[in-house]
Parts: C-alpha cells; sequence; structure tokens
C-alpha cells in the first residue's frame, strides 16, 4: 500500500485548488451526486453544444479523491462529446479498479494521476462519484432535450 | 466515569498483560503493527470469549428449552446462566428483565414497537436529544408515523453536550418516553442520566437509555440509576456480534405486547387463540442466539476481573494524553469537547478530509473510524461532513496514543499543514 502513489502531487494540487469550481449559470444541465456512505456531495452543471460538453463546472465537499478526480474530470471532458465522454469513462473506470491496468498517459493525460486508487478498494467509489453524477446531468440534459 | 490516572498506576492496570488476551492485536496492519482504536464500533474478543464459545459449541450445543435430552439441558443452562450473568452485570432485580436481542438496535426497536405501538397516539410525545445515534432516532421516527404521536428533541451545545435546561422544559404531562444515549458514540459525551431520568420520572414518562457506548466503561446499575429500559449491544463489550440485551422493569415487560411472534414466546398454540410465555420469553421469539450469549457472560465476567473502574480510569488517561497530544498538532480540531466524555475522541484536520485522514492512519496500522458515526445530525449541528474517530479500550496504550498522533502529523504532512 503505497501513500505517495494515491496521494500524488497532481491530485493535492486539484484538492487544494479545484479547477472549474462554482456554479455555471446559466446552464443547460446540472445533477447533484452522493456518497451517503462518506458524506461526499457534489453537483455538476454542463452547458451544452448539441451533444458536445461546451462547458462544465462543479462544487462540492468531499475527500481530496473526489475533489481532484472531480477536477481532473472538469478538464479532461470540456470540449468532448458524449460518445468520446462515456468512452474515457470507461479507461477510468479500468484504471480505478484494475491495479494491473496501465496507466496509459497518452489517452489519460493528468487523469492517469488517480492509478494509485486501485490499490485502495474502499476509496474508487469516491473517484467515480463526479462521473456518475456528470452522466446523470448528460442524461438530464437528453430528457430536457426529447421533451421539447 | 470520573478518573484518577494515579490510581491507576497505583492499582497497577497493565495494559501490556492485557494485549496478551486479545490474539487479534497480534495481527500486522500493511506491514506495522496493528493500532486498534476503532473500540466504539466493535470490541475485540479476549481469548476467555473465544473459549468459552467454543466451549459452548463443542460441548453443550442443542436448541434451548426443547429436549428433554441432556444436551439441550446443557445448552439452557448455559444460555440462562447468562442471562442470569446478566442480571448481576446490571444488577437488576429479577431475570425476568433480562431479554436478550440482536444489539442495542434491536432493544430499542423492541420497546419502540411493542411499548410505544400499543401505548402511544396522536398528542403522545417522544423526548429524544441531538446526540443520539441513529438506532435511537429512526426507530422513534418509525413510531410516530405509525401512531401519530410526535418526537421532540433537546438541542446540544457546542462542546456536544445536551442542554440539560432546553430538556428540561421540553418535559411535559404530553411527554410519554424520553430515549436519551448514557454516552455519546460521536463525540463521547457522558449524559447527566441520573438528572433526566429523575426529571422524567417526576413528569409521569419513562425512560431509555441507550447503552451502547457505556457498559464497556463503567459499571452501570439499573436499579440505582432507576431507568425503565436499558439496551445495549455485546460485541462493544468485548462479546460477540449478534447478540445484545434489552434491560426492562419487569412490571413493564410484563404489561406490553410481545413483538415477534413463533416459537419459545408462545406457552400453547391453537387456531382459535394462542398463549403467551412468560417474562423474559415472550420476546425471545425463535431460536436465540445461544452461543453469543454464552459469549457475552464470558465477556462481563472479563472486564468485571479487570474491573470497570479500573478500565475507566485507564482509557481516561489516554483520552487525555491523546487530547493533549492532537491539540498540538497544527490544523487539529477537537469535535466534543464535554466536560465530562468517555473513551471517544472524534476531531478533524484542517485541509484533509476524515476519509483521507482515514486511508493515511490505515497506511500506518492505526485503525479509526471515519464518517458520521451514525449520527447525521451532530455532523449537522457541527456542520461538517464527517470527523475522524480514535476510541480507547482496555487494551490500548501510551504507544497507541503516539502512534495515533504521529499518524496524524504524517497527514498533516501529506496535506502540507
Ligand atoms: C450510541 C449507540 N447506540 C446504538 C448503537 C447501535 O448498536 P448496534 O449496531 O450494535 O445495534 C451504537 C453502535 O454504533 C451506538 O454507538
Amino acid at each position: 500500500m503505497n501513500l505517495q502513489d494515491l496521494y500524488r502531487d497532481v491530485i493535492l494540487d486539484h484538492n487544494r485548488q479545484p479547477r472549474n469550481f462554482g456554479p455555471l449559470q446559466p446552464a443547460d444541465a446540472h445533477a447533484e451526486g452522493h456518497n451517503p456512505l462518506c458524506g461526499d456531495r457534489l453537483t455538476v452543471w454542463l452547458r451544452l453544444d448539441g451533444d458536445r460538453i461546451a462547458d462544465i463546472r462543479f462544487e462540492g465537499q468531499g475527500c481530496a479523491i473526489s475533489t481532484a478526480s472531480a477536477s481532473l474530470m472538469t478538464e479532461a471532458v470540456k470540449g468532448k462529446d458524449k460518445a468520446a465522454v462515456q468512452a474515457l469513462y470507461e479507461r477510468i473506470h479500468a484504471l480505478l479498479t484494475d491495479p494491473h491496468a496501465q496507466a496509459d498517459a497518452a489517452t489519460l493525460g493528468k487523469l492517469a494521476a488517480l492509478g494509485g486508487v486501485s490499490e485502495f478498494p474502499a476509496r474508487v467509489k469516491c473517484a467515480t462519484l463526479c462521473w456518475h453524477t456528470l452522466n446523470a446531468a448528460l442524461e438530464h440534459s437528453a430528457d430536457a432535450v426529447s421533451t421539447e | 466515569m470520573a478518573a484518577n490516572c494515579a490510581e491507576t498506576v497505583r492499582q497497577g492496570f497493565d495494559a501490556e498483560r492485557v494485549r496478551a488476551d486479545f490474539p487479534i492485536l497480534a495481527r500486522a496492519i500493511n506491514g506495522r503493527p496493528l493500532v486498534y482504536l476503532d473500540s466504539a464500533a466493535s470490541g475485540q474478543r479476549p481469548l476467555a470469549v473465544l473459549r468459552a464459545v467454543e466451549h459452548y459449541e463443542t460441548h453443550c450445543h442443542a436448541n434451548v428449552h426443547r429436549g428433554v435430552h441432556a444436551l439441550s439441558q446443557a445448552a439452557t443452562d448455559a444460555f440462562e446462566g447468562a442471562r442470569e450473568r446478566t442480571r448481576r452485570f446490571l444488577n437488576a432485580r429479577s431475570p425476568r428483565e433480562i431479554v436478550f436481542v440482536r444489539g442495542a438496535t434491536e432493544g430499542i426497536n423492541l420497546v419502540a414497537q411493542s411499548f410505544g405501538r400499543s401505548r402511544l397516539g396522536k398528542g403522545d410525545e417522544i423526548l429524544i436529544s441531538a446526540l443520539e445515534h441513529h438506532a435511537n432516532i429512526v426507530p422513534w421516527q418509525m413510531l410516530c408515523e405509525q401512531t401519530g404521536c410526535t418526537l421532540k428533541v433537546a438541542p446540544i451545545n457546542r462542546r456536544g453536550e445536551i442542554e440539560l435546561d432546553r430538556l428540561l422544559g421540553l418535559l411535559s404531562a404530553r411527554t410519554r418516553l424520553v430515549a436519551v444515549a448514557h454516552v455519546s458514540n460521536a463525540l463521547g459525551t457522558v449524559v447527566p442520566i441520573e438528572r433526566i431520568i429523575q426529571a422524567a420520572h417526576a413528569c409521569g414518562a419513562l425512560v431509555l437509555i441507550d447503552g451502547a457506548q457505556a457498559v464497556a466503561h463503567a459499571p452501570v446499575d439499573v436499579q440505582a440509576l432507576g431507568c425503565d429500559f436499558y439496551a445495549f449491544s455485546g460485541h462493544k463489550l468485548y462479546g460477540p456480534t449478534g447478540i445484545g440485551v434489552l434491560y426492562g422493569r419487569e412490571e413493564l415487560l410484563a404489561e406490553m405486547p410481545p413483538w415477534q411472534g413463533g416459537g419459545e414466546m408462545i406457552r400453547t398454540v391453537s387456531f382459535e387463540r394462542t398463549t403467551y410465555n412468560e417474562l423474559p420469553w415472550k420476546f425471545e421469539a425463535g431460536t436465540p442466539n445461544i452461543s453469543g450469549a454464552v459469549g457475552l457472560g464470558a465477556a462481563m465476567d472479563y472486564v468485571e476481573r479487570l474491573g470497570l473502574d479500573a478500565i475507566a480510569a485507564h482509557e481516561q488517561s489516554l483520552l487525555a494524553a491523546a487530547t493533549t497530544a492532537l491539540e498540538r498538532v497544527p490544523g487539529i480540531e477537537i469535535i466534543g469537547t464535554a466536560a465530562h466524555k468517555a473513551a471517544v475522541l472524534s476531531f478533524t484536520l484542517r485541509g484533509c478530509h476524515p476519509h483521507d485522514l482515514g486511508t493515511i492512519l490505515d497506511s500506518q496500522g492505526v485503525a479509526i473510524r471515519t464518517g458520521h458515526h451514525c449520527a447525521m445530525p451532530v455532523m449537522t449541528f457541527f456542520d461538517i461532513p464527517a470527523t475522524a474517530r480514535a476510541s480507547f479500550a482496555c487494551y490500548n496504550t501510551a504507544a497507541d496514543v503516539a502512534a495515533l498522533v504521529a499518524a496524524v502529523r504524517t497527514a498533516g504532512e501529506v496535506f502540507g499543514q
């Protein structure tokens, strides 16, 4: 079990100074995520251009893994369309849960810093909360679009 | 639970020798010696308990109260012996006042569903406090939904003490039951239950004490306290999981309807009419946790052999040392600073979420609890999502406190305090 591997500098930096932090107004969609076990809560706001994420911000309260993961996610998904977000999430999920997954910095960029989480199974949920919340926001937006 | 550290030293409470009674403490965690500071969540079991359970399982097991054969008699003797042991532990008048349940949670639910559901209705009030564990909140909320009675909550102050004046002010002729913790699991506060019991009785209300966090840290005498119900769990008293105790005054239990139906709790059954068994079996439907009760009895022998006052004094010296040392760590805030505390130390570290703190401490072999401790209203009151909580038991030592403080300092360094 390697602490330095979990709390890499990138994680600590994004925890201390989360990027894209604070409400986005006006927003096309938002969703709230909650992890009742540890009390982590966050809200993700989106501005959409078709099915491309034109802008994204988040706000919330959580541990370093949860906050840094959300901050890194907002940087990574800005400008991507839904299919690209989904593909990225699948790679992140593998990185978080499989200690043998290749932290493929070329495709994951700074998100590769989350690679240490796989050694701490109790913390995987902290890192995925933001992704589930983003997913919910994207689905909401689909609902909103389909009812208009 | 007042303590005198000098006294402990004089009496020579030897925590190192106590440790040798707990085999699990010899384990390594993440390559380091285990420093177990999560006994408020569940205590570890001494060999005496493990052996009593093993002896029962290897020599005495059969179903209780059911057979003429020798083993059934041996099992019944062991189970009823544990009940008598529990009666002595609590100084209850009669073993009929000792109901075996799964734990504190089930004991409280039993009172809510049996007493509450049959007696309470619109206009009646149940009074709890703001420091309760969810186990002493939710059963009453469910009862309110079922019967239309109302839940009142006495507030706490910034030190984490119940505001006694406010609690007394909430007592009235409408109050039918007061349900409070003896010791807060999230904050360590020792609640002045003697005062509360007296005042509640003066208003004609009954009193249930949630003793889950108290029984391992001080002798409890239900007759001296005068409470009507007292609930606790075996696993926080160095006993097995899945066994606990509800004490209830005999006159009350006798009048209360059963809450679960089945075998064991009946005298005669026909399709026209069923008559119920006597106390306490009326409240023990189904085959009970026999080996659990045996283990719990052994745990009571164990703590009384060490001496609950001596254990309390030892834990108080650890609590005092840990509090003083942690307060010196930059960014630490102690949550729960009541004048009178038991062996629980909740804290936060600025810039480091309790969840991260828990992971860092675990990597050093230090097991603490992080989270809301099943007391979300307490977290809301202090406006924090969670705390880190170290809790002390008879087997903890000054070295455990030192390891805790060192690990917290490491966390502070990782998070740049
Ligand atoms: C104060 C308090 N009450 C009730 C309980 C519930 O105990 P159990 O889960 O063993 O039923 C606990 C356990 O955490 C507690 O600390």
